[in-house]
């Protein structure tokens, strides 16, 4: 460290914790025996959210997807620029869990907890949509190869068949992922809890586990396992999402920069909403001294790191829609900036890749305002992005005669809002129950601190 | 500290975990069971009719042809049920009197149409058409089993799509020459070498284009 001629990297967690103060730190708010009324206010205001998504998912079993904007030429309204955004802020969390831990960053420890479980339930939002997108939700079984009456199995040339083996899978590493990584700290719940009832829950999903030195190596090995087995996820799940597109002849969408520029998109979207609600977490939590600013700092950087791919995919796109020569892409480009949702594409250019610029400034990735604000602009941008990719290549097709315009109507809204609800429902109640900090991967860092404290640039 | 749980408790985990796989198995292979049932399907369960009808005596004991009286089936897509007028045509002379055939005298008096319940029911959304399997030679046994055999009607075949495609995909174990489509008796089995001119003759049909969805979902 001593031959670097900048300045050192501050610590992973700051310095003055030992074992018992971490442990009794991230473990304090799910063992709390009254639940904060704080808690129980934020907690109504997303469940309300959540019940107007209820509300509005009756309504389309009722009446069918004809509530919602869509209609030909748009076809492909909310639903699917709703699921592309919500998988593809899953993918921070994965990235986070697997590939940093592949690549030994110890500074992950602190935020792999809560971005698994904000991928979690990113992919349970993502998945209805498609779901309620089919109108006949309990038909969604015919996609799936089961010894059916049919004589048929799925189309496997279709994408949208890869989609759901892709998210499937997603799900379920996620959560595995998620949940091998609890265990822990599950027996560090239950052990420190003292109701008898949690006592029984937490030992429970705990699945017996004492703390051994043969627990803890089998656990390292399959903790390992799983974050080679998520590591393609990363790449694969959302490279399949933009297959759906890309496999299409529709202009804007028949590119072979999808993959790419969707992974890319995908972190850069994630990184942001990990950003969006760790920043809150940290300050109600005052998790600072867990999450420092060097967290901040080195999300900051992936944001800009991802956001620069995606800005040269969206260069690429109009570069090859007037180089390939092809009328109907090159429309499609001047479209998008002139055409009737001109302002949403070039809103979708500020938010996406003008704001994240000011990332290259060490002070806005450390200044937490400065760095929410970016973080919602790029989430708000991610969203966009969609809505152009989407709508801005189905409404003017090849044929003039069927050009049409699309817009959300209010169920579409709903549905949108409510699956923040959803989502923020779900992690009210992490928060409540679980430790949405790693206790035992926080407490391997105390264990280490020493090693970094001798060297005395860090202090 | 005292313990959460009793040692049994790992057993009881342990089951749990084993059986929820061999559960899906199970549930999988009981709902297909269960579909395929003659009791789900309606094969072998005879219909009820307002007029005990025995296909078995019109056809094998009085060797009435299947057109006397499904007459639009040779060139229209429904087979065609006869009117009471048909019935009567033999009825007014014979078994005048016969108990079995009020219900027919009434609607011959009234001019109100006999009700049959349809045994062989497709679901709408499933095109199919009569006159086409007949030109192309499919036999009637071969979709509606043995009729001259049936004392009361009822399907011999499940009507699954499935089973559409089994002969959709490959046709030429199940087609006859065309005048043995009304043929009871006829087998591909016993017929081995009109099987092999048919499959000459036929060379060209394009068995992709049945397979297409929009052939029977149009």
């Amino acid at each position: 460290m001593a031959s670097h001629h900048h300045a050192p990297e501050p610590p992973v967690i700051e310095p003055g914790h030992d074992l018992e103060s971490v442990t009794h730190k991230l473990t304090a708010f799910p063992l709390i025996r009254r639940t904060p009324g704080r808690w129980f206010i934020g907690f109504m205001v997303v469940f309300i959210l959540l019940l107007v998504f209820l509300y509005a998912v009756i309504v389309l079993t009722v009446l069918g997807v004809g509530i919602w904007g869509i209609n030909i030429p748009v076809a492909w309204g909310f639903a699917i620029i709703n699921f592309v955004w919500w998988i593809g802020i899953g993918h921070a969390g994965t990235l986070i869990s697997a590939i940093l831990l592949l690549f030994r960053q110890s500074w992950r420890t602190s935020i792999n907890r809560f971005a698994e479980a904000m991928t979690l339930f990113a992919v349970a939002c993502a998945a209805l949509f498609p779901l309620l997108h089919l109108g006949r939700m309990h038909r969604f079984y015919y996609i799936l190869p089961y010894p059916d009456t049919l004589g048929l199995w799925p189309q496997w040339r279709s994408p949208l068949v890869w989609d759901v083996f892709a998210v499937a899978t997603y799900g379920l590493v996620s959560l595995l992922f998620w949940y091998v990584g609890l265990i822990p700290d599950l027996a560090t719940l239950r052990d420190r809890a003292r109701r008898p009832g949690a006592k029984r829950i937490y030992g429970f999903f705990a699945l017996g586990w004492r703390n051994s030195a043969r627990h803890w190596h089998r656990y390292q090995t399959l903790y390992l396992l799983l974050a080679g087995l998520a590591t393609p996820l990363v790449v694969s799940v959302h490279t399949i999402v933009s297959l759906d597109f890309a496999v299409s002849i529709i202009p804007g969408w028949h590119t072979t920069i999808f993959p790419p520029y969707f992974v890319a998109g995908a972190i850069f979207s994630g990184f942001a909403m990990v950003l969006t609600l760790i920043l809150p977490l940290r300050s109600i939590f005052g998790f600072h001294d867990v999450i420092t600013d060097r967290h901040l700092n080195n999300m900051a950087k992936i944001m800009l790191a991802t956001g620069l791919i995606v800005a040269y995919g969206y260069l690429m796109e109009n570069f090859i829609a007037w180089y390939s020569g092809n009328t109907f892409e090159q429309y499609m480009s001047a479209n998008r900036m002139t055409g009737p949702y001109a302002k949403l594409f070039w809103l979708l250019i500020l938010c996406n890749v003008a704001i994240p610029q000011l990332l290259w400034f060490r002070r806005v990735r450390t200044t937490v305002w400065m760095l929410f604000l970016v973080a919602l602009s790029v989430n708000y941008g991610m969203w966009l992005e969609r809505y152009i990719i989407v709508v801005t290549s189905l409404h003017r097709d090849f044929l003039p005669s069927s050009w049409d315009m699309y817009s959300a109507t209010r169920w579409d809204w709903m549905t949108y809002l409510g699956t923040i609800g959803l989502f923020l429902t779900l992690l009210f109640l992490f928060v409540r129950f679980l430790p949405s900090v790693s206790v035992f991967e926080v407490r391997e860092l105390v264990e280490h601190q020493p090693y970094e404290e001798a060297t005395p640039e860090v202090l | 500290m005292a313990q959460v749980f009793y040692p049994s408790a790992n057993t009881i985990a342990r089951v749990t975990l084993m059986s929820l796989p061999i559960a899906i198995i199970v549930i999988v292979i009981a709902v297909r069971t269960a579909s395929e049932s003659d009791y789900v399907t309606g094969v072998n369960f005879a219909v009820d009719q307002p007029v005990e009808f025995s296909h078995e005596h019109h056809v094998a004991g009085l060797g009435i042809d299947c057109r006397y009286c499904h007459t639009s089936v040779e060139d229209s897509p429904f087979a065609g049920i006869p009117p009471t007028e048909t019935c009567m045509t033999c009825h007014s002379q014979i078994w005048s009197d016969a108990p079995m055939l009020q219900p027919v005298r009434t609607s011959w008096e009234t001019g109100q149409p006999l009700r049959w319940n349809r045994v062989h029911d497709l679901p709408d959304f499933a095109f199919f058409d009569h006159s086409i399997h007949i030109a192309r030679g499919v036999g009637c046994v071969t979709c509606h089993g043995r009729v001259d055999q049936m004392p009361l009607m009822w399907k011999s075949q499940t009507l699954f799509m499935q089973w559409c495609l089994d002969c959709h995909r490959d046709p030429y174990p199940h087609i006859r020459p065309r005048e043995a489509v009304f043929d009871m008796n006829w087998t591909p089995a016993d017929n081995p070498e009109a099987q092999v001119a048919l499959q000459a003759a036929h060379a060209n049909i394009r068995t992709e284009g049945l397979t297409n969805c929009s052939a029977c979902h149009r």
